[in-house]
């Protein structure tokens, strides 16, 4: 492991709008330096992706910039982030996302030269792999396509470069939908940590290259799926916590590649990476429920840097275009966080822990992601020898806190509920020490025809 | 002597193993593979998808139900096929192009097949002319399609135009996170539903109409 230490050891360290290692922009936004600001983010409505649209698109993405950066500067907000998250035919045919990066590109640097607004943008484009199925993982079209988003937004002056990349994926959502912690952990720390290994040696010297920033990953297809899938009732909420805590151990090899921030919005393993690497991150909450309901609306603010929406269509609502409104929501968020920061560091905690206080106690995903039970499983995270371990022993440091909490009372759990956590406890203890008798194990028992092996690294077994 | 009610209750509580040696030995007492389906596999189901409805159990336990069914299903398909008896209904499912959602659609597809429908399912990303090529071939009698993003509901209404083009007879039902009653009506599909629980009866209900 990289990280042998935490760079935020104390939790009362671990809080909105400053990071051990801020990031300055073009524009001169200080992110985690002190002051929380909005990111903004987007999407189209009911349209087909293809040349003939591409005029409406347009009109769709200038309309969000301008409309949405003018507000920004009405409201004096100190500085906004925008996300151009892509669709899928923007990364597959990388001129249909250059169109939309330059939009965005021109509306922010004319929102500076109009308002002084200082802007920047984040292009995250669509991890496509997974198209062909099994995966390509190393080569294709695919692959060659999203490099040459990176590049070009890069070249561009897309100042943070991000993906929600799929690495093991191929065996994840069968892992949650089994309930399958052993999958789990093979999908995220031995599949996964291989693929980010890969993935971010190739984003991070593009980054480089050009004087961008490489921001970071999330393990949205991993821990927000189990999310959306506990939220329906479908999986324990208890699983998904233990899901999340792991997925930190996936998204931290950007960071351990060379990624610097801000990590992406839908992260919610962020405050994790955050008392380890200490550098900022974007997270998004109550005011993203346009895009998904989730169970850490106020607690997903405690430790943000930017504070996102996640994405809403560009629609007409009473207010505005909703992406205005949206920025308008969170310019105000902002605002009351800075507020309180301004006032002092008490201040600040006080507020720091409303957000934490008021979500805890609800629901075991909120509580796994508070300051504190951040920096507990960042401590185990770092502890370990090796990735499998490190997932092991973030899992464990999960059920340890869903228990003690749910025993002092602090922490509501049916009993439905808490019958997983001795299911999960038990699968944990049955798993070999090391990597290397785990992936022989696991290549016997899992699918192989779901993905390469030798895109991962790993034997292929010669069936007699 | 083993009894229907055993499997049953196996399949209920997930034991493949029993529901195997269980139904291995109901063939041999010579009960009719038919009635081991109809009277102990779907029922089992029944009460399990209920319990889901309910949020008595989570869906890893509804699954292990599901593999038990099909381990028990592994021994009877072949005696049903023997004895001409074909499923009731058969069903074809896909998510459609573009779209790599696929979670909703597998819980649709164990329902039906926890239901008794030979279920074909198509994957994900399947384009409007592989939906109808597998029509041609399968001839079924319901199609479902899965549509997440709001970029791939066009992607769903040609869906819809070109296997209805086919002029065979099947009832469509879709459905996803974005999707409606309202954008069912506008498409031309037979039937929404909102979730995988429900997609059962609402499969039965266009079925008969
Ligand atoms: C999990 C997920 C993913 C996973 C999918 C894993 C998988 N194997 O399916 C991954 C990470 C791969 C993914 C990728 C993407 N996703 Co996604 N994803 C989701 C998420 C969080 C949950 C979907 C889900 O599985 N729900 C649980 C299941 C059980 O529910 P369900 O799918 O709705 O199905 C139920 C019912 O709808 C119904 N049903 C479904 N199908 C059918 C069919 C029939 C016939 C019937 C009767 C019923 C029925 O029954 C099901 C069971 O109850 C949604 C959020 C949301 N609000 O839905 C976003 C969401 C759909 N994704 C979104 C986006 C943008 C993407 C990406 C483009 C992201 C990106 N930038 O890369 C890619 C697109 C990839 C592609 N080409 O398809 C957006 C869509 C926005 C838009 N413009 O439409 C959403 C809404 C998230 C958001 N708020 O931004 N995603």
């Amino acid at each position: 492991m990289k990280y042998t230490s935490l760079t935020i050891s104390d939790p009362d360290q671990l809080i909105y709008g400053t990071a051990p290692h801020p990031i300055t922009t073009k524009h001169g936004m200080v992110i985690g330096g002190g002051m929380i600001y909005p990111e903004l983010n987007f999407t189209l409505p009911n349209i087909k992706i293809e040349k003939s649209s591409m005029p409406e698109i347009r009109r769709h993405y200038q309309q969000i910039v301008s409309e949405s950066l003018q507000r920004a500067a009405e409201l004096e907000s100190p500085g906004v982030v925008l996300e151009f998250e892509t669709l899928p035919p923007m990364t597959e045919f990388p001129e249909f996302g250059m169109d939309i990066v330059k939009i965005l590109l021109d509306g922010i640097e004319e929102a500076h030269g109009k308002y002084g607004l200082k802007a920047s943008l984040r292009c995250t484009p669509n991890d496509n792999r997974e198209f062909i199925r099994p995966p390509i993982m190393r080569s294709g079209r695919y692959w060659e396509a999203m490099l040459e988003l990176f590049e070009k937004s890069a070249q561009a002056g897309a100042e943070f470069l991000s993906i929600e990349s799929v690495g093991g994926k191929e065996l994840h959502d069968d892992a949650l939908v089994n309930g399958d912690l052993r999958e789990v952990i093979f999908s995220l720390c031995v599949m996964g940590v291989r693929d980010m290994k890969f993935l971010w040696d190739h984003i991070v010297p593009i980054a480089n290259k050009h004087g961008v920033y490489a921001a970071g990953d999330t393990a949205c297809g991993f821990g927000n799926t189990a999310m959306v899938l506990a939220e329906r009732q479908m999986i324990p909420k208890s699983f998904a916590t233990v899901v999340r805590a792991i997925t930190a151990v996936r998204s931290l090899v950007a960071y351990e590649c060379g990624a610097v921030g801000p990590g992406k919005d839908c992260g919610y393993e962020n405050p994790i990476l955050k008392a380890i690497t200490g550098f900022p991150m974007s997270m998004e909450g109550k005011t993203a429920a346009c895009a998904h309901l989730s169970p850490m609306g106020n607690l997903a603010a405690a430790t943000a840097d930017l504070w996102s929406n996640e994405s809403v269509q560009n629609i007409k609502l009473l207010g505005g275009m909703a992406p205005t409104c949206y920025m308008e929501q969170l310019i105000y968020d902002c605002r009351l966080f800075n507020q309180a920061s301004s006032d002092g560091p008490e201040a600040a905690l006080q507020m720091r822990n409303w957000l934490v206080k008021s979500d805890a106690s609800l629901d075991p995903q909120a509580l796994i992601i508070s300051p504190e039970s951040s920096v507990a499983i960042a401590q185990a995270i770092v502890s370990a020898d090796d990735h499998y371990s490190a997932g092991i022993a973030s899992a464990r440091e999960a059920i340890r806190i869903m228990r003690d909490s749910s025993e002092k009372g602090s922490l509501k759990m049916d009993t439905r509920e808490s019958a997983w956590l001795d299911r999960m406890e038990d699968e944990l203890d049955d798993l070999p020490d090391t990597e290397e008798e785990f992936i022989e194990e696991m290549m016997e028992d899992v699918d192989t025809d779901k993905f390469v092996p030798e895109d991962y690294e790993l034997p292929v077994l010669l069936t007699v | 002597m083993s009894n229907i009610e055993d499997l049953r209750t196996a399949v209920i509580s997930g034991k493949r193993k029993d529901a195997k040696v269980l139904t291995t030995a109901l063939l041999e007492q010579g009960i009719a593979p038919e009635r081991l389906l109809e009277d102990a596999l779907i029922p089992a189901m029944t009460v399990v998808g209920d319990k889901f409805k309910r949020n008595e159990v989570f869906v890893p336990e509804m699954l292990v139900s599901a593999r038990a069914m099909k381990e028990s299903m592994k021994l009877i398909e072949p005696k049903l096929i023997e004895a001409g008896i074909k499923p009731k209904y058969k069903a074809i499912i896909g998510t459609v192009e573009g779209d790599l959602h696929d979670i909703g659609k597998n819980l649709v597809a164990t329902m039906w097949k926890g239901a008794g429908f030979d279920v074909i399912d198509l994957g994900v990303n399947v384009t409007p002319s592989a939906f109808v090529d597998a029509i041609e071939t399968h001839e079924p009698d319901i199609v479902g399609l899965s549509a997440l993003l709001t970029t791939t509901m066009p992607a769903m209404r040609e869906t819809v135009a070109a296997v209805k083009a086919t002029g065979k007879n099947f009832k469509i039902v879709i459905g996803g996170a974005p999707v409606t009653q309202t954008y069912a009506d506008e498409v031309g599909a037979d039937g929404y539903s909102p979730d995988a629980a429900s997609a059962v009866d609402l499969a039965k209900s266009v079925l008969a109409a």
